[in-house]
Order: structure tokens, then C-alpha cells, then sequence
């Protein structure tokens, strides 16, 4: 209570002008409520102390923001605006002037191309997938447990795990899993049809990061979960299975699906694992664009890699869509 | 049915009750017991498989019997002091850069600019919607303007002083991009853990001035998020690879791809020592982040709470 009546003096102090009459008018207000009683009388001196400093203090505090503001305005923006430009223009080779064409993206949506962007969310769709049921699976395990070392363990394990992707994960699969792999030559997977340099290899690899982070995202909603909650459903009768059903998978839906789309987000984003990989034996956006942009294709490509990067785009686009909403009604729940 | 079996199956197993903790029946825990032991035990398998495998692979030869060549004959192969130094000085500079610009921001945005909270928030967030790969396709088409368009113009000095090679400074750009959202959720849930402007208003009504506010009061009461977002960038930029290899730098993560080739041992060793250094800098971070904060913490609680009465 305490912090939700000093968030609106904080508020109205700093809104020009006004700021004297405003701030005692609701620091006035709720005297009734007992936490403020000791603010009620301080209110009014603090304000006669500080209340002109406290005018002048917003607009300087204001510039406090503005190098973040100007420095992604400049450093994110402008990349930004390039791609979009180039995606949607075309600048003619001999006289210089560009026109607006919409030639990039659709070639973007063609071909290869749209090969590439449905084997990349087919990927990403597959491995968030089974990412999300493994990580639920890990993080109920741990929570079930009550062993706090077994937890700090792998609460640690999992937040290196989670950072462990790129270049660094693709040589230590190799390693294990490739060719001349250990356990490749150990249990002469070869003969068994394994390749890792493929659609299923690719997916065990990514697994490997994206577990972690599942577990990560998971295990505070799954610690909200109330034991309460499970003895009430117990009491009314209710199995382990319909608690599931009824009760926990309900309220933990959201973080689920929140869960899974930041997962598809992270698959959907690699490029250094699948690069280290696979090279370009599966077809993935973000291989392609890296192809197109260094030039290993077509001279004249760099513009389909923009569309192709505007598409990406706008897919992390939606996802993040779904995603913030999710995030927020799951922290109201479970808090 | 429903209602019958959980009754029969509490009723059966109860004559072991220390097994159980008060509020868990004993019946539903037994079952659990296995799945949880399953579902540990092959995960901590495919964690640690390609660990050992890794290990293993880069210490035995089939039909060479062990060494450790691969090790030691990291620190005098070539490039890789270099492109090691290069990455660290890239991660600092990211660090510094990162903190620099989000801290002030948030802490503003807490104090005095509610109204701009949306507008930080989204700022920062929004790199998570653009893929590094995406990122860098912007970024380069910008880094071609230069030669192209303002060859004649004082700012190609700053497109070239920019992309030097010993120190390229559109790589901390990028990354400090691309590390901003990281860097907010960190500092975010460590400034909504403290009441900023209480502190800050009883400081200053102690006669603290604002520099002393900011470094001794605000900061301390942070340092486990900012080790935190410190952490999650040093890791980031560690192992970046999209953006340095397609505008053509060769940090850490490069060297190791293009190693590859021609030193299979030998990257993958790299990388398993970068994951230990990785779990290493984490442990040290976390304990730099939480022990001084708890013990001097407990010192500065009191100090807090016995200034924000003599205000009132």
C-alpha cells in the first residue's frame, strides 16, 4: 500500500506547473489508510522544502533517458531502416535512381527461399516443441524434489546451458555425435542411419540449449503453483491426472505458452550453430541470408537477404506478440 | 471413481509417514519418485554426455593412445591470444557501454519520467525482435554507405575509424544492441526489488548530494543485477559469432570456426574450455553479486530505514 500511495505523488511531481497543488491533493486524500498517516504529515513539509527542486528535477532527470534513446534511435534504428529500405527498393545500375518494388520480398517468399523460412520454423516450431514438454518434465522433477542443493544445481547448470549455444555447442556435438564422434564410433550409430549434419541432428543439438531455458522460464511458474491448490482439488476428489487438467494446466498455460514462443524465437534466431553445423545441407533462412550476404550465391543477392531479414522479422515480430501479453497475465497469476 | 481412488491409494501406503512432508499425502509422492529419477537421470545424461564425449575425444586418439597436445598447444597456436584479447576488450567495452546507457535510464525513468517508462521499455525490447542475422544485413547495407555516398564527407573518417581492425567499434555497438533487452530485464527486477525513491528522497534529505545518492545508495542496492546483466553481455559477446563473421572480424568465436578445419582437436577443446570458463565467470559473478550485498547489505538496511524516520 505503501508504494502504490508514493507512486502517485512520484507521478503528479513531476508534471509541470501543477506540481504543488497536485501533490498534496493526493498525498491529502488518503489519510485514512493507517501506512499513510506517518506520510500525511511529512507530505506537506517535503513539498514546501522540496517542491521547487522537485519541479526543476524533472526535466533534468528526463535527460538522464536520452543517450539510451539517442544511442538506439542511431545504432539500432538506422540498421533497421536500411534493411527496410533496401527490402522494398531497387536502385537502377546505370542511372541511379531507386524505385519502390515489392520484386525482393516476393522473390523472398519463392523458390529456396520460401524453402529455407518453412524449414526454419518447421525446425523451430519441432524443437520448441519438445524443448517446452522436456523442460516442464526437468523443472517439475526439481521442484518436486525440495533438494536444495539439486535445484541451485540445476538452476546454475541451466543458466550456462542456456548461454551455451553457438559455435562452442556445435564442436562439442561434433565431437560426440559427428562422423568421428565418440559415442558415434561407441555405439557405430553410422550403420544405424544417424547423421547429424541433418534435419533430426540439428534438432538434438538445439535441444541442447533450449532445454535449459525452458527450465529457466518454467520453474517459477511451476514453484507459483500452490500446494494449496492441489490439496483443495485432492479434497474435492479430484485425482492427480484431473488436477492437472483443471487445475494446474490452466493457470500454468500461459507461462507454457510463453515458454514455447520464446523457445521458437531463440531456434528461429540461430545462425552460428547451424552454420558451425551443418554448413548448407539444411535449408535454414538464416543460412541463406548469410549466404546471399557474402556473396556466395548471386552477385545482386544482398537485397533478397534484407527482404529475407525483413521477413524474419516480421515472424519475431509476432511471435514477441503473443509472447509479452502471455508473460504479463502469467505474472499476475502467479506471483 | 475419481473420488475413490486417491482415498485408496493414501490409505494404503501411510504406515511409512516420515517419508512425507506434512502437506503431501504419501501415495501420489511414491510414483512421482521414479518418473523424477527417470526424467533427472536421462536428462542429466544428454547434458553430460557430450561433456565427457568431448573431453574424451580431444585427449584420446584411437589407436594413439592419450594426449594432451590439444591443450597445450593452444597457447602458442596461432591467432588465438589475439582473437581471445580482442573478444574480452569487445566484452568490456559492450559491459561498460551497456550499463552506462541503461542504468541512468532506468533509474530516471523510476525517480522522475514515468511517462517515459513505456518508451525505455520498448527501446530496449525491441532488439529481441530483430534476429542478430537480420541485424547485420541492416548493418551492413549502412556500412556500404559510406564508401558509396559519402567518400567526399568527413563522416567516412568516422565509417572507417569505426570499422578498424584491431578494435572494431560497430561490434560494441551491435552488441550493446543486442544486449540492451538482457541488460534491462536484469537491472529491472533489481530496481522494482528496492524502493528507488524512498532512497533516494531520504538521502537526499539527509543532505547527500546527488553523485553520492546515485553511487552509494543506488548502485549498491543493484550490484547483483548489474553483475548479472555484466554476466549475460560477457557471455553474449564470448560467443558471438553471426555478426563478427559477416562483417568479416575475427573475435574469439570466429578463430574457432576457422580453426575447424585444419585443428578439429583442437576447436573442440576451445570450446569446452570457454563453456568451463563461462560456468567459471558465473559462479564468480554470482557470488561477487549476492555475498557483498547480503553482508554489507545487512549493515546498510538499518542505515536506510534509520534515515527514512528522521525524514519523517
Amino acid at each position: 500500500m505503501s508504494s502504490a500511495s508514493s507512486t502517485p505523488t512520484e507521478g503528479t511531481g513531476p508534471t509541470e506547473g501543477t506540481a504543488p497543488t497536485e501533490g498534496t491533493g493526493p498525498a491529502g486524500t488518503p489519510v485514512p489508510v493507517v501506512d499513510d498517516v506517518p506520510l500525511a504529515d511529512t507530505a506537506p513539509l517535503d513539498r514546501a522544502a522540496g517542491g521547487t527542486r522537485r519541479r526543476r528535477r524533472g526535466p533534468r532527470i528526463w535527460l538522464a533517458a536520452l543517450p539510451l534513446i539517442a544511442f538506439t534511435g542511431l545504432c539500432f534504428g538506422l540498421p533497421l531502416g536500411a534493411l527496410l529500405y533496401g527490402a522494398v527498393t531497387r536502385t537502377d545500375p546505370d542511372t541511379g535512381a531507386t524505385a519502390l518494388t515489392g520484386e525482393h520480398l516476393s522473390r523472398s517468399l519463392q523458390g529456396p527461399y520460401l524453402g529455407s523460412l518453412v524449414g526454419s520454423v518447421q525446425l523451430s516450431a519441432v524443437t520448441a516443441l519438445i524443448a517446452s514438454v522436456l523442460g516442464v518434465l526437468i523443472a517439475q522433477a526439481v521442484v518436486t524434489s525440495r533438494s536444495q542443493a539439486l535445484r541451485n544445481a540445476v538452476l546454475t547448470a541451466s543458466g550456462v546451458l542456456a548461454n551455451f549455444g553457438g559455435v562452442p555447442l556445435a564442436f562439442a556435438f561434433i565431437a560426440t555425435l559427428g562422423i568421428s564422434g565418440v559415442v558415434t564410433r561407441l555405439g557405430d550409430l553410422t550403420s544405424l542411419g544417424w547423421n547429424l549434419y541433418s534435419f533430426t541432428g540439428l534438432a538434438v543439438v538445439y535441444l541442447y540449449f533450449l532445454v535449459p531455458l525452458m527450465v529457466l522460464v518454467i520453474l517459477p511458474a511451476l514453484d507459483g503453483l500452490r500446494p494449496q491448490w492441489r490439496e483443495a482439488a485432492q479434497n474435492a476428489g479430484a485425482g492427480s491426472l484431473r488436477y492437472w487438467r483443471h487445475v494446474a494446466l490452466p493457470v500454468l498455460a500461459p507461462s507454457l505458452l510463453g515458454g514455447f514462443v520464446l523457445l521458437f524465437g531463440s531456434a528461429f534466431a540461430a545462425h552460428a550453430t547451424a552454420a558451425a553445423l551443418v554448413g548448407g545441407s539444411v535449408p535454414l533462412v538464416t543460412l541463406k541470408i548469410a549466404d546471399a550476404l557474402s556473396g556466395n550465391v548471386l552477385v545482386g543477392q544482398e537485397n533478397v537477404a534484407l527482404a529475407l531479414g525483413l521477413d524474419m522479422i516480421l515472424i519475431a515480430g509476432l511471435v514477441m506478440a503473443v509472447y509479452l501479453p502471455l508473460q504479463r497475465r502469467s505474472a499476475r497469476w502467479l506471483r | 471413481m475419481a473420488a475413490m481412488t486417491p482415498s485408496a491409494r493414501e490409505a494404503a501406503p501411510k504406515p511409512d509417514p516420515d517419508a512425507a512432508p506434512a502437506a503431501r499425502p504419501v501415495g501420489p509422492r511414491r510414483r512421482p519418485r521414479l518418473w523424477r529419477g527417470a526424467v533427472l537421470g536421462l536428462g542429466g545424461a544428454y547434458f553430460l554426455v557430450p561433456l565427457v564425449a568431448s573431453f574424451v575425444f580431444t585427449v584420446h586418439t584411437p589407436g594413439q593412445g592419450v594426449s594432451f597436445e590439444a591443450y597445450t598447444a593452444l597457447l602458442s597456436a596461432d591467432g588465438f591470444a589475439e582473437s581471445l584479447a580482442l573478444s574480452l576488450g569487445l566484452a568490456a567495452a559492450t559491459i561498460a557501454l551497456a550499463l552506462l546507457l541503461a542504468v541512468p535510464a532506468l533509474v530516471a525513468v523510476r525517480l522522475g519520467a514515468p511517462r517515459l517508462r513505456p518508451v525505455v521499455e520498448v527501446m530496449c525490447m525491441l532488439p529481441l525482435v530483430v534476429p542478430p542475422i537480420a541485424l547485420v544485413t541492416g548493418i551492413s547495407t549502412v556500412l556500404r554507405w559510406g564508401p558509396e555516398h559519402l567518400s567526399r564527407t568527413p563522416l567516412y573518417q568516422t565509417f572507417l575509424a569505426v570499422q578498424n581492425e584491431s578494435f572494431p567499434v560497430v561490434l560494441v555497438l551491435a552488441y550493446t544492441v543486442m544486449a540492451l533487452p538482457f541488460v534491462y530485464r536484469s537491472l529491472d527486477a533489481g530496481l522494482r526489488a528496492v524502493d528507488v525513491p524512498t532512497l533516494v528522497e531520504a538521502a537526499r534529505s539527509c543532505g547527500a548530494s546527488r553523485s553520492y545518492v546515485m553511487f552509494r545508495v543506488v548502485l549498491p542496492n543493484l550490484r547483483s543485477s548489474l553483475a548479472g546483466a555484466a554476466f549475460l553481455t560477457l557471455a553474449l559477446v564470448l560467443g558471438e559469432f553471426t555478426i563478427a563473421s559477416l562483417l568479416g572480424f575475427r573475435p574469439f568465436a570466429v578463430w574457432i570456426v576457422s580453426i575447424s578445419g585444419a585443428h578439429a582437436r583442437m576447436s573442440v577443446a576451445v570450446s569446452l574450455l570457454s563453456l568451463i570458463i563461462t560456468w567459471l565467470l558465473l559462479l564468480a559473478l554470482s557470488r561477487a553479486g549476492t555475498a557483498p550485498t547480503s553482508t554489507p547489505g545487512g549493515a546498510r538496511a538499518p542505515r536506510t530505514s534509520r534515515t527514512s524516520p528522521k525524514e519523517s
